[in-house]
């Protein structure tokens, strides 16, 4: 047990795989930089202006305005925990591309955070694609929401360290979808997103803040992007600092069982 | 000169199940070594507690003089690894598989990109540099993959099974290019199920089973000390049998066929005998191989 919390020994070899999913990711650019801005496009059109027509306002906020840092917070979600479950364990599993690279100077810890790195790296390329649709559209304020950006990359490691712990114990591909259905669907909807918190009863909003790491991540996207600083933007920050760190740890200490036998 | 790898003792438990049982060995500088042995006889196991991606249980191993579990990338630097599993990158074309496998190890890249387009022309695949690896045959991902195991110029070559499921034509090829690695001073170990592959190939080798090392020596001191030089080959019926106990010849039932082990001067005394004698239906005379002295030491029952 103490082995899954100690600090495992990562150097900076981590940043080769990192680099080797970027090559990839950037040849194949047509099928990787459309979705995000299809995709806010879609919930900006669908929801933000369906439903925002009847809506309209949201505690005196336009109601797309509302949604918008949401739909960042729910991309930054997405792109991290699916490459993280999905695509670490094809590469893992069918393509044995870990097996390959442990045979080379990098260690298996170099190659988990290689992995966690890139998920993170994708969650900021997506904020950095969607950004720009969402200011033309005037429902995010600049210069502030530009901080989307740095939040992106660590609201990305914790949603990659949470992904790869579900593929270090997952025992083959279709059982990801547990954690897919189960935990990140009901996130996407009960996290403050498309509806404000504090219409739900209280303990389940004490649920939300305690157990959905995306309720803090859409709360300090929210601030920015209005924006509407607090000084809670700490709380929520240091609330994702320390998951993060928890579970890229536990992530690394969990794969490195299951592969180093 | 110190030993390439040196193996004292060393086990492997997975769980309650051992996998490899105090085995005893040295690789020496330039040999090609060979590990042979059925399956589950713990020749993987050992391969990947050479190359430091399985941690040993017990006992001591030095890899170039260095214990993996202490320097695992140090020993890597220097290794090239074929595993018995396809594992190249299909994302990348077979140039792209050579040049971002080199960086893995820090090689600068224009060194890389050379020994890329070097690796491509000595395994035959030069005219396939910038096709997807998932186009390629069989023997061609076989081929890259032996080309991929030599981009850091390693002073150890492990290979596991690499000429599994290969066509002969494909087979001669690697073996030729494994005899040419050889003549450059490389020292490679392997393990195979081939015994004619083991006995082309390998200076020296072990034979392995359920963890142990049975017997270790070249392929014509394994062949003379276990087999003899000569089998004579008869059919099994009763009547043979019998015969050959009246004649006092010391005899081997194998399935339908019965072997005589025999030396090359009392070869054809014997099997003059037995066609004047026992009047067998066929009787054939071949020189005696690896394959004789591993399935008499490992027996004859199916693994798995």
């Amino acid at each position: 047990m103490a082995n899954l919390i100690s600090f495992p020994r990562i150097t900076r070899r981590a940043g080769k795989v990192w680099y080797r999913n970027m090559v990839v990711f950037v040849r194949t650019w047509q099928v990787n930089f459309f979705p995000p801005l299809i995709e806010a496009l879609l919930y900006l059109f669908a929801i933000g202006l369906g439903i925002g027509s009847y809506v309209q306002q949201i505690d005196g906020i336009p109601y797309v305005n509302f949604i918008a840092p949401a739909i960042l917070a729910i991309s930054v979600m997405n792109s991290a925990f699916f490459e993280c479950t999905y695509g670490s364990y094809v590469r893992m599993y069918y393509q044995k591309s870990f097996d390959a690279m442990i045979a080379t100077p990098l260690s298996i810890e170099d190659v988990i955070a290689g992995e966690l790195l890139w998920g993170a790296t994708r969650s900021v390329i997506y904020v950095v694609i969607m950004l720009p649709v969402l200011a033309a559209f005037g429902v995010v304020s600049l210069p502030l929401a530009l901080l989307a950006i740095p939040l992106a990359f660590i609201g990305g490691l914790m949603f990659a360290g949470i992904a790869m712990c579900f593929t270090a114990i997952t025992p083959g591909i279709d059982t990801l979808n547990y954690p897919a259905f189960l935990f990140i669907t009901p996130m996407m909807l009960f996290s403050g997103t498309f509806f404000p918190l504090t219409l739900m009863p209280a303990f389940l909003q004490y649920i939300a803040l305690a157990v959905l790491p995306l309720t803090h991540l859409v709360a300090i996207m929210r601030m920015l992007t209005l924006p509407a600083l607090s000084w809670t933007i700490i709380l929520n920050l240091a609330w994702i600092a320390a998951v993060a760190a928890i579970f890229c740890v536990l992530s690394i200490n969990l794969m490195r069982r299951r592969l180093i036998v | 000169m110190p030993d390439i790898i040196d193996a004292r003792d060393l086990k492997k438990n997975y769980g309650s199940t051992v996998a490899v049982d105090g085995i005893q060995f040295t690789v020496r500088k330039g040999e090609i070594f060979g590990f042979l042995g059925p399956n589950g006889a713990g020749k993987t196991t050992t391969m990947k507690m050479i190359t430091c991606v399985s941690p040993r249980t017990s006992g001591t191993l030095t890899v170039m003089g260095m214990d993996p579990e202490q320097f695992p990338a140090e020993i890597k630097q220097r290794l090239g690894v074929v595993p018995q599993e396809t594992n190249l990158d299909p994302e990348f074309t077979c140039y792209g598989n050579l040049y971002y496998y080199s960086r893995y190890f820090d090689i600068q890249k224009e060194q890389a990109e050379k020994r890329a387009d070097e690796l491509l022309g000595f395994v035959q695949l030069a005219e396939k540099r910038d096709v997807s690896v998932e186009k390629l045959s069989g023997g061609m991902k076989r081929r890259l993959i032996l080309a991929r195991a030599l981009v850091n110029s390693p002073d150890l070559l492990i290979l596991d099974e690499p000429t599994i499921g290969l066509d002969p034509q494909a087979r001669h090829l690697i073996w030729e290019k494994l005899r040419s690695l050889k003549a450059q001073g490389n020292t490679i170990v392997m393990t195979t199920h081939y015994l004619d592959e083991a006995a082309r190939l390998c200076d020296r080798l072990v034979i392995m089973d359920n963890g142990k090392i049975l017997v270790e020596g070249t392929p014509e001191e394994l062949v003379r000390q276990h087999a003899g030089h000569e089998i004579v080959e008869v059919e099994s019926s009763d009547e043979i049998v019998s015969c050959l106990r009246d004649l006092q010849i010391p005899f081997e039932k194998t399935g339908d066929m019965i072997q005589i082990a025999a030396s090359p001067d009392s070869a054809r005394g014997i099997a003059r005998t037995i066609l004047d004698r026992c009047k067998p239906q066929r009787m054939i005379t071949r020189p005696a191989t690896l394959e004789d002295v591993f399935l008499k030491l490992t027996g004859r029952n199916l693994r798995e």
